[in-house]
């Protein structure tokens, strides 16, 4: 089997992968790739990486991979999951988020975590050195989030991508910043506050939360406050009401003149983007998007084909290969009865029901997804990579 | 070596397939009680409305085990592979040492063509076939999907997978239509055309079974039909046909420098170079006769029918179902002897549900058979070495032509030679 070539949506991962030799010149260099061969040879069909990831999963030069060491609880449906990553992690800049792919009854699902450690690898928060840590916050339909928190425990191998993501403060600082953050919103500006609180010397933070028992972080965020290296403002749902923005003006009344990082969910980063513009100062908002939205099946609808660049309307009983067949578009197809897996392609996002067993297939991360386009209608909507 | 149906599939759209759904939109016809040779039909009993039925059970079964694959069958796929991979690294290692002489004997010859020959059988059958069929493709793995995977065989993944997965999957058992029925050189079936060719054609079977993995490559490249129809081909299809063919060339060739170059000039250094070289050629050779014994206790031992192509049109899911359960036949034996064929012993099921887990066969086998049995339908099953022995005798009764009533066969054959000669002659002048 030759490396995988599925294409990441991150282009961080795989691109610039260190290889073996790869960056050796010299009489010395002719001898590391001359070995590769030599290496490649022998595992024909398979590839080298086959065999060493058997013996050692985390070398340097593999795909990334981690171990959990520890999931921690933060709150009743919050935890910390500490991972030890492989050799071929190359470090975060706070405020960044990775993605971890995890197999949960057999099937490898992948999503994007906000990492929460301290990137010079120093031990913090109870994170031991060299750990990576992201937390997440068990919500009912996510798979995930409840399989790390309830289910997940030391010893586990992930998956992992590379850090990604321009949610991160610049250098120098500003002098003044307003973080806002709702839920488990907060993660990322933790990453941020683990390290970078000593340089920050004027620091309003917002964080709303359903209840108080809910706060994650909440004995580290109200140290903070005490000592007067940040102050605080917990909104809580169950005593202050939903966060309207209006109420800004109170909780901090020089908003306006601050640098502002926002995380939480999708309404509030809607209503505060309105709101900040509507002051004139879209550009003092910083905001990080894990989830677009929601998606919602549906019977039939619109079916793109990407690299096509065409898009058209389906029935719920037209499989995706013939509405693309009759568009003219050169889909792949075999025994158009969903046995012989010749019509499989990448979807990029959306939802397609099976034909056979009603079954919903839904993209839900930034990975794409191989179907059968043969037996599958959309539901919906979808975006299939031809 | 063999005529293959078009691999161009028409661009035309062709409207939705009726095999997607167990009902029709039209009725679908009684089946006849004799098929066109003659020869009794074993699903003649069955009215359009038990075939439904059949369709919607196994639909319902299918949506079973389907729903419950998990973690365990995960794993188990996972051990097949990671065994495999410590079996053959160990085995090569073995094999460093083969020519080195222990009271007369090389005890790492034997031991390492031993362990190399169930690591190849491990590789193309449980792993390898059943990977290229999409039976893992839910795990969302890289690196255990249809898509990705390449085998230790001659033919490119690539091809296998049309010739395999498409025609024959789709057309199992079609005379004309499934050319893995006798791929394309053996009479497996009364109802094929007898020809002059066929009176060898236990050489033949003995020849394709020791070469089975260059057959195969050959077979899934559309050699025959190449040199059958060179003359009448397209440029664009001529095009096809050599980058395909430099495909194979490239795979054979990166197969071949693997196991009769690179692996036996590191054995050089204890000089067991050659040793090694004859270890990987018999472990070759045993992994084409193995997997030829077992594939062709698949569709061509006595009981198991084949179909007319007239009787597949506007073929349902369920009648489709109904043509895999009678064109198949199964293996029986222990649990060690079904993951040595790939679970291929469990034929029936396998035809049924092709991306089914294979280690979930086992276990709906006992529901398929009372599912057969209800129906009053045949469930072919019997030992590997009576199936394959009444393959093996099949061959050679097939050799020559069908008796019949009031001729001898004798004089079918003289007359045919004689047509033959007739022909050459005519060519000559």
């Amino acid at each position: 089997m030759s490396a995988p070539s599925i294409d990441r949506a991150t282009p961080s991962a795989g691109a610039t992968r260190p290889r073996l030799g790869a960056h050796t010149d010299g009489p010395l260099g002719g001898v590391v790739r001359g070995a590769r061969k030599l290496a490649e040879a022998l595992a024909t069909p398979l590839v080298p990486a086959d065999y060493l990831d058997l013996i050692d999963p985390m070398r340097s030069g593999a795909d990334l991979r981690g171990r959990i060491v520890e999931v921690r609880p933060e709150t009743a449906d919050a935890a910390t999951v500490v991972i030890r990553p492989g050799r071929g992690w190359r470090g975060h800049v706070p405020g960044q988020y990775i993605r971890i792919g995890i197999d949960i009854d057999g099937v490898r699902h992948w999503r994007a975590y906000s990492l929460t450690h301290r990137a010079d690898g120093s031990p913090a928060a109870g994170i031991p050195a060299g750990c990576i840590a992201i937390t997440t916050k068990a919500i009912p339909e996510g798979t995930v989030s409840r399989h790390l928190v309830r289910e997940a425990g030391p010893g586990t191998l992930v998956m992992l991508d590379q850090a990604t993501g321009d949610f991160t403060l610049p250098s120098p600082a500003p002098a003044k910043v307003l973080f806002l953050t709702a839920g488990s919103g907060i993660t990322p500006v933790m990453g941020m506050l683990r390290n970078h609180l000593a340089e920050l010397r004027d620091v309003a933070h917002v964080h709303c939360a359903p209840s108080e028992r809910d706060v994650i972080f909440a004995a580290e965020l109200a140290a903070h406050h005490t000592s007067g290296r940040m102050a605080l403002s917990l909104n809580l749902d169950d005593v202050h009401g939903m966060l309207e923005l209006d109420r800004l003006d109170a909780l901090v009344p020089d908003w306006r003149e601050r640098e502002t990082w926002l995380c939480g969910p999708t309404a509030l980063l809607d209503a505060a983007e309105a709101h900040w513009a509507d002051a004139g100062i879209p550009e003092r908002l910083h905001v990080e998007r894990f989830r677009p939205s929601v998606l919602e099946p549906g019977e039939g609808g619109t079916v793109t084909f990407a690299r096509s660049g065409l898009t058209l309307e389906a029935d719920g009983a037209t499989p995706i290969l013939d509405a693309g067949e009759q568009a003219g578009v050169l889909m792949p197809s075999g025994c158009r009865m969903g046995i012989c897996f010749g019509c499989v392609l990448p979807m990029r996002a959306g939802a397609i029901r099976d034909l056979r067993t009603g079954e919903v297939t839904v993209h839900e991360s930034d990975e794409p997804l191989p179907v059968q386009t043969c037996v599958n209608a959309v539901a919906g909507s979808c975006e299939i990579d031809i | 070596m063999t005529l293959a149906p078009e691999r161009h599939a028409s661009t035309k759209p062709q409207g939705i397939n009726p095999r997607l759904r167990v009902q029709s939109d039209t009725p679908r016809p009684q089946r006849p009680a004799l098929k066109k040779s003659g020869r009794p039909n074993p699903a003649a009993h069955l009215t359009p409305e038990q075939i439904e039925g059949i369709g919607h059970e196994l639909d319902a079964l299918r949506k079973e085990v389907m729903d419950s694959r998990g973690e365990r069958d995960a794993a188990y796929i996972r051990k097949v592979i990671k065994s495999q991979r410590y079996l053959e690294m160990g085995s090569r290692a073995v094999l460093l040492f083969s020519g080195v002489k222990v009271k007369g004997i090389r005890p790492a010859w034997w031991l390492g063509t031993a362990g190399l020959s169930v690591a190849k059988i491990l590789e193309n059958m449980e792993i390898g076939h059943n990977v290229m069929h999409g039976q893992w493709d839910w795990m969302r793995d890289p690196k255990i999907h249809s898509t990705e995977w390449e085998w230790d065989n001659a033919s490119p993944a690539s091809q296998w997978k049309h010739s395999h997965n498409e025609i024959h999957h789709t057309f199992t058992n079609v005379l004309g239509r499934d050319n893995d029925l006798g791929y394309g050189i053996l009479r497996v079936d009364e109802d094929q055309k007898w020809t002059l060719f066929s009176l060898f054609q236990p050489i033949w079977h003995v020849g394709n079974a020791l070469l089975f993995e260059y057959s195969i490559a050959a077979y899934d490249l559309e050699l025959g039909k190449y040199v059958a129809t060179k003359n009448r081909m397209t440029d664009e299809q001529k095009a096809e046909f050599r980058a395909n063919r430099s495909e194979v060339l490239q795979k054979i060739k990166r197969q071949a420098t693997k196991d009769y170059l690179v692996h036996p000039a590191m054995s050089a250094v204890t000089g067991s170079a050659r040793t090694t070289l004859t270890a990987n050629l018999v472990a070759n050779l045993v992994r084409n006769v193995w997997t030829n014994t077992v594939i062709i206790c698949g569709h061509f031992p006595p009981g198991i029918s084949t179909f007319e192509k007239t009787s597949i049109e506007g073929e349902t899911r369920g009648e489709w179902y109904l043509r895999q359960m009678l064109g198949s036949g199964n293996i029986s034996g222990s649990k060690a002897m079904h993951v040595m064929t790939g679970n291929l012993s469990h034929q029936i099921e396998h035809h049924l549900f092709p991306d089914m887990p294979s280690n979930r066969y086992a276990q709906i086998a006992p529901r398929i058979q009372d599912l057969m049995e209800r129906h009053e339908l045949p469930y072919v099953t019997g030992s590997l070495w009576k199936q394959a022995a009444s393959v093996y005798w099949k061959v050679v009764e097939l050799s020559l032509p069908n008796k019949v009533e009031g001729r001898r066969r004798r004089d079918i054959v003289r007359l045919e030679l004689k047509k033959a000669q007739k022909k050459r002659r005519r060519a000559r002048r």
